[in-house]
């Protein structure tokens, strides 16, 4: 530690530090616009500037370090003197029209141009004037207020990964822009926005639309991915107006991915659902709730009647609060069913018999920044989970390495050590060979159930590779990405990554995918018991139908539904099955925020609040309760899930639903399973891994799905929907297949999944493996195909 | 998109760099794609950003940012006039005069038959020999009195 | 005209033109400094001791002495360390450097050849201002000349050092001579400066140790290394070593380059320069580059030629470039283009150079023009007095002295400018 002094006052810095460092612990401000905590130090804009003794000349406090003894005064007349120097530069050439600026209120420079700006400019010619640039649905610009800081290249370089904005020209001719008319497509361009100290970008969503200060600003957690990103939402006149990050270091940081920050647009849609309806002799009509619901328990109770008890199934999205799925499962458990599923793209339900517990991440999220080496097992990473890319991103650049295995080679925008690009079908064997590889290399036995797959497969130099990344280091974690968890051999993936973990001593996990992938466990919003099946409910009645089973028009043998948020087109793992089984279904209670298409196949639409309009929580990734409250009352006569699916309780008068809040709700559930973080274990049974036999060389699918497909918010939210990463689905494949096929990248070709059928343009990706094509799922243009992966067929047209 | 000669001698500039450093040749790339092509189109910049594994905005960038490459078409010969300070002391602005009023145009505009362009020079290092004047980027013209300017353009009329 | 001993143009002749080539160089003891090392197995430490005797100073503008620069390079570190040599010539009214590449290139390649050696370098480049095409070229032939007769590569005269030497042109941009500019722009960026610290000499080229040097600091090695530093600072005065090139252009007969004994009095290189053109008489001159304050000619013909001299009379020795301007010259005029070069030339990056640059350009442009004010001249030193200090780079520095020089010394004749909206000469 070093001892410096600051305006009088002693602090220790580490050493390496710097003076602002210092300042900050000290609590003293220094102005500044270029410094930020989590960008490199440019120290270029000079606002810093502070007198150190013996210095002959002022120094910027963000990029000065620390020198024992010294001395340090930040407002001394030599101190204030340059600062006011420096924002006489600024402003120059800043237009001085805050009134009609979009970042007026909430403006660095204007703050501080208060206390360091004189009253009146000595600078009589024109002023600069930068044109704007088209960056994108985004990202607006008005570039005449750049006040040339470089956070935003900063950024795109240092956490996005990629440089899509740079400083062109020099002295004062330049300017911020992107490569000739290209827009900014990094998925966390959004941060920029955030960046920017000045009106030079501004979220073009939000731009006009409102003042900061006629804004109230409320605390929420995001509803997205499985990361649980800290919001800020900003309301005006009980609308959603803007959405910004909220700092929690160990969670988010500062930072927000595009989606967690542009999707409140889709809660204001013109496709909410505002009032409940009912299907009345094949035409629907707009009802009161009580109608509402009192035909719902008809409905269901009718199914119960006629084809039993096991005939009723529910299906809660994974995005909706613990509260909702919670009651979602108890309501249906009450009526005496066990039918209950969240996992809703998940394939394979065979080790839910194995698990020991809730599966989690495995590590902490701040753990991520801190790993020597970590495996990636089947995950679009950047896509699902664009905040966790940028931590191991950061991680890399600390040293790690980040090892992949994976269908596609997508650019993680950092430096991958080493990537097993296989088909889906050999990512089982692949991870065999790792783990061969590592018992041979650490001369151990081996782990149980895998001696027979180890005998089968012989190790590639990727393989081998990849076991001397994750042997060679210390801290290391194996994490599995969405394409692991919607693959049909998740179970034998998972056995292969539990052992390759046993034997390297890592720490392994799932990287969830929604809100609420770990919260539908502690929900018990699963057909089995994970842990801690209460008295009343015997274990008997714990073997429910999962979501496969549920949807699959072969296996099923429910006939009334309750879907809770659930949109089957594009929210489960074979859409063109699910679609089927419930347009043919008795009866079909769709409680939702949106109507969709939800009249093609429901016979009652309940309208409920998304979680701006309700209170709940979600469990994150890593096991992390975050509770929060409503920011807005809800639209219309929607209402929250958790109510609704109290007074279908009340309605049938069940014991237990008399709760008063959604607190009332949390606390049951979470006392209910005691502490339930001691159950978060990603152990499972392991039983004996055979590799799987796959039929005659086929095509195979390799289905993700699009980062703003992945929940009914986001696929409303209009300026993300205009994104490059919005674009249509194409059928990609690798050159080789597409001349196999004789088609040329973008021929339309003939796509079809068993009786389902579409055309899409080819696409060439020499990244992928031969024998796959790369067909999105999640998307109405691809809803008709089936499961996301498994044997697809591709024809000239 | 550029001639294997070009890319040869790329290929030479790129082997003065450790191998990781690549991006380090980028200054020779834009200056011999520049003396192929004439000039740096928006596809020129894009290949030279895939070649040298450069985000194309960092080329973008480089090439704004030195004086020497152009980012648009110019007429076939660039005549540079260095104006500053020594060279004014000794005729800098005599030629620049000399070449404005033979040619008829001023800084920054071409030649209505696309023969020459005329620019502004900062100093060249070369102020013993004012007036100094730089053909397309290569070649120094030194002691550029009014007669040496007729006859350099004469010959380059040819 | 007096004899002076010569270190670095002895026997250099422009205009025969083979004498550059290696083989006239060795005629002319060229690569015996090397040699000498090699055969008597000189330490590293030796040579670095030698440089410091001679108090042999940067002679890239800011005059830093050479030897404790090379004593800051860690001696301990495993891994590349580089040796740059600055020939980014670019500050108007310097042409020496040029001039050293073409005519003597060798000379450059023996001094950095010693660098290398006393520093432990493998691998070095040389940056070539981008407007003096064919002497990269010259240099580039030099270099495979070198290299061909074992000069240069691996296992040099063979011992067991090796060193490998690479020319990088720039194209265009004044600020990549400063220091840290010209390794961004070796690494292919940009040329912005780095914030000082952390040092080139710990965190460089590739953020490797790294040196960097001026051609003629180079040029200069070779004779101390063949005559020993003490003879070299007895060429020159106390704390100003040996001798140096100055580029002496403007209002002479004989614009060029003359390297002359520190300590030389000017009147004896403005006669070496051929004497004033026409015979008229010196009204200013600035001695060290333009960035230079300017003095005037009266102040200047008393002073003599080295740092020490110069900064005593007001001014700095900068690169040794000699701008000679006459009676006839408006000083308005001159700072005009001045101030628009520096305009022209920020790279853009700080604040106070970027803002600053273009606004002391619009008042002094407007000045001239004859729509200047009287307060102007106030506020053309007050900007000035925001930028200098307060920047990354000395960029700054170099756009703020110069207009406070020249509103200073010549103040009666911007006055003249304001109040007659034209020039007074
Ligand atoms: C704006 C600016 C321009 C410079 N231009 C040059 C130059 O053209 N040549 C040079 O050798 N040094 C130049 N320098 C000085 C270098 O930064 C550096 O001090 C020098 O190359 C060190 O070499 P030396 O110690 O041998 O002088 C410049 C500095 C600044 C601030
Ligand atoms: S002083 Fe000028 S040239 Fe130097 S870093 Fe700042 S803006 Fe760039
Ligand atoms: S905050 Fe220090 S220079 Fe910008």
């Amino acid at each position: 530690m070093i001892n410096i002094e600051i305006d009088g006052k002693q602090i220790s810095v580490p050493k390496g530090g710097t003076v602002m460092d210092g300042a900050k612990e000290l609590g003293i401000y220094i102005p500044h616009f270029c410094y930020h905590k989590k960008l490199s130090i440019a120290a270029n804009c000079r606002m810093c500037l502070v007198q150190v003794e013996k210095a002959p000349k002022p120094l910027p406090a963000c990029a000065t370090p620390v020198m024992e003894g010294m001395k340090v005064f930040t407002r001394t007349e030599q101190a204030i003197a340059a600062q006011k120097g420096v924002m006489e530069f600024l402003l120059i050439n800043h237009p001085l029209d805050c009134p009609i600026c979009d970042q007026g209120g909430e403006c660095q420079l204007q703050d501080l141009a208060v206390g360091y700006g004189a009253g009146e400019s000595r600078y009589t010619e024109d002023k600069r004037v930068v044109t704007n640039k088209n960056l994108g649905p985004l990202i607006s610009t008005d570039m005449t207020r750049c006040i040339h800081c470089t956070r935003c290249v900063r950024f795109g370089q240092e956490i996005a990964g990629i440089m899509e904005l740079g400083q062109a020209g020099r002295g004062e001719h330049s300017e911020i822009l992107s490569f000739v008319g290209k827009s900014v497509d990094s998925e966390l361009s959004g941060n920029m926005i955030d960046l920017c100290p000045v009106g030079a970008l501004v979220s073009k969503p939000f731009r006009y639309s409102a003042r900061s200060w006629e804004l109230s600003r409320r605390k929420s957690i995001s509803p997205h991915c499985g990361l649980g990103s800290n919001l800020v939402v900003q309301v005006k006149n009980n609308r959603v107006m803007r959405v910004l990050p909220r700092d929690n270091d160990v969670i988010n940081e500062c930072w927000l991915s595009d989606k967690d920050r542009f999707s409140y647009e889709g809660l204001n849609s013109e496709d909410r659902l505002s009032q409940p309806m009912i299907k009345r002799d094949g035409g629907w009509q707009v009802c009161s709730w009580e109608d509402a619901l009192a035909f719902a328990i008809d409905g269901l109770l009718a199914v119960k009647g006629k084809y039993g008890v096991q005939a009723i199934g529910a299906l809660g999205s994974p995005h909706s609060t613990l509260e909702e799925l919670y009651l979602l499962q108890k309501l249906v458990r009450a009526m005496g069913s066990s039918n209950v599923d969240h996992r809703l793209r998940q394939a394979d339900f065979r080790l839910d018999s194995q698990l020991q517990g809730v599966p989690w991440l495995g590590t902490s999220v701040d753990d991520l920044s801190k790993l020597d080496a970590v495996l990636i097992v089947g995950s679009t990473l950047r896509k699902d989970h664009p905040l966790i890319a940028q931590r191991l991103r950061q991680a890399v650049k600390e040293g790690a390495q980040l090892n992949v295995v994976n269908p596609h080679s997508d650019d993680l925008l950092t430096n991958v050590a080493n990537e097993a690009v296989v088909s889906p079908n050999a990512m089982v064997s692949t991870l065999a060979e790792i783990l061969k590889a590592l018992v041979q290399n650490k001369g151990v036995d081996a782990p149980k159930g895998t001696s027979a797959i180890i005998k089968m497969v012989t190790v590639t130099a990727v393989a081998r590779n990849i076991a001397t990344s994750l042997i060679d280091n210390k801290s290391v974690a194996i994490y599995l990405g969405n394409i692991a968890q919607h693959h049909p051999q998740y179970s034998e993936i998972l056995s292969l990554v539990q052992s390759i973990a046993r034997v390297i001593s890592a720490r392994f996990g799932m990287l969830g995918e929604a809100a609420n992938s770990v919260g539908g466990y502690v929900a018990n919003a699963v057909p089995m018991p994970v842990y801690n099946v209460t008295e009343e409910i015997k274990q008997s009645e714990w073997s429910g139908l999962n979501a496969s089973q549920m949807l699959d028009p072969g296996e099923s043998q429910c006939q009334g539904y309750m879907l809770l948020n659930v949109e089957p087109e594009y929210d489960v793992n074979n859409s063109r099955q699910a679609l089927r089984t419930l347009e043919t279904a008795a009866f079909v209670v769709s409680m939702n925020c949106f109507r969709g298409n939800a009249m093609d196949y429901s016979d009652v639409l309940l309208p409920i609040a998304p979680f701006t309009e309700t209170s709940g929580t979600f469990i994150n990734t890593e096991g992390r309760a975050q509770s929060f409250n409503g920011v807005v009352s809800p639209l219309g006569a929607a209402r929250p899930a958790w109510k609704v699916l109290r007074v279908m309780g009340n309605l049938q008068k069940f014991d237990g639903f008399e709760y008063e809040t959604s607190e009332h709700v949390r606390e049951e559930v979470l006392s209910e399973n005691g502490d339930f973080k001691g159950r978060l274990d990603n152990n499972l049974n392991v039983r004996d891994i055979k590799l799987p036999a796959f039929g005659e060389q086929v095509i195979q699918r390799i289905g993700e799905v699009p980062i703003y497909q992945a929940d009914s918010i986001v696929r409303r939210a209009e300026s993300l929907q205009q994104t490059s990463d919005s674009v249509e689905p194409r059928a990609w494949m690798s050159s080789v297949l597409l001349k196999k096929l004789g088609v040329s990248d973008g021929d339309v070709v003939k796509v079809s999944q068993g009786d389902g059928e579409i055309q899409l343009r080819a696409a060439c990706d020499d990244k992928l493996p031969l024998d796959c094509v790369r067909v999105a799922g999640a998307h109405s243009k691809t809803a008709v195909l089936g499961a996301m992966f498994g044997e697809i067929m591709v024809a000239k047209l | 998109m550029l001639s294997s000669e070009s890319i040869k001698r790329i290929d030479r500039e790129i082997a003065k760099y450790p191998g990781d450093q690549k991006r380090s040749a980028v200054m020779s790339t834009l200056a011999i794609a520049q003396e192929e092509k004439g000039w740096l189109a928006t596809e020129t910049m894009d290949f030279v950003a895939e070649y040298l594994d450069m985000p194309p905005i960092a080329v973008y960038e480089v090439a704004t940012f030195y004086n020497m490459y152009d980012l648009e078409p110019l007429g076939k010969y660039k005549l540079t006039v260095c104006t500053n300070l020594p060279c004014a002391l000794s005729g800098g602005n005599n030629a620049a005069d000399h070449l404005k009023q033979k040619l008829g145009i001023g800084f920054n505009q071409t030649t209505p038959d696309g023969m020459f362009t005329l620019k502004e020079g900062e100093c060249m290092g070369s102020c013993g020999d004012a007036p100094v004047l730089l053909v397309n980027n290569r070649r120094m013209c030194s002691f550029m009195s009014n007669d040496e300017i007729d006859q350099l353009l004469q010959e380059l009329n040819k | 005209m007096t004899e002076f001993t010569l270190t670095m143009t002895n026997g250099v002749n422009a205009s025969d033109p083979e004498n550059w080539r290696l083989k006239s160089y060795e005629r002319r003891e060229g690569y015996a400094a090397l040699k000498k090392i090699i055969s008597d197995r000189i330490s590293p430490e030796e040579i670095i001791e030698e440089v410091k005797k001679s108090a042999l100073r940067g002679r890239g503008g800011a005059g830093f002495p050479t030897g404790l620069k090379w004593s800051f390079m860690p001696k301990q570190y495993e891994g590349e360390k580089y040796l740059v040599c600055n020939s980014d010539e670019g500050e108007p009214g310097t042409f020496k450097d040029r001039d050293i590449m073409r005519y003597n290139p060798h000379i450059l390649i023996e001094g950095m050849l010693i660098a290398a050696y006393a520093m432990g370098v493998k691998t070095g480049y040389n940056y070539i201002h981008g407007e003096i095409w064919d002497t990269y070229l010259r240099m580039e032939e030099a270099i495979d000349e070198a290299r061909a007769a074992g000069y240069l590569g691996d296992r040099i005269l063979g011992s067991d050092f090796s060193f490998q030497l690479y020319n990088h042109h720039g194209y265009g941009a004044y600020i990549c001579g400063e220091e840290t500019a010209l390794l961004e722009s070796i690494e292919g960026k940009k040329g912005q400066p780095r914030f000082k610290p952390p040092f080139p000499a710990n965190y460089g080229l590739y953020g490797k140790p790294t040196t960097i040097n001026n051609t003629e600091t180079f040029a200069s090695v070779p004779w101390i290394i063949r005559n020993g530093g003490e003879k070299y600072l007895d060429l020159g005065k106390p704390n100003n070593g040996g001798t140096k090139l100055f580029s002496v252009s403007g209002h002479v007969n004989k614009p060029g380059n003359y390297e002359i004994p520190m300590g030389t009095p000017f009147s004896v290189l403005l006669e070496m320069a051929g004497g004033m053109r026409g015979g008229k008489k010196l009204k200013g001159c600035i001695p060290g580059g333009s960035s230079m304050p300017v003095l005037p000619g009266d102040v200047m013909m008393e002073t003599d030629m080295d740092y020490d001299s110069i900064a005593k009379a007001g001014s700095m020795l900068g690169s040794g470039a000699v701008i000679i301007m006459d009676e006839t010259t408006c000083m308005v005029k001159a700072l005009d283009r001045l101030s628009y070069f520096y305009f022209e030339e920020s790279c853009g990056q700080c604040t106070p150079c970027r803002e600053g640059t273009g606004w002391l350009y619009r008042i002094v442009n407007r000045i001239e023009n004859g729509k200047g004010c009287m307060e102007d001249l106030d506020l053309l030193d007050n900007i000035a007095d925001n930028i200098q200090g307060r920047t990354i780079c000395a960029l700054g520095d170099a756009a703020a002295m110069p207009v406070r020089a020249m509103v200073e010394h010549f103040r009666d004749e911007f006055i003249y400018h304001i109040e007659h909206k034209k020039c007074m000469v």
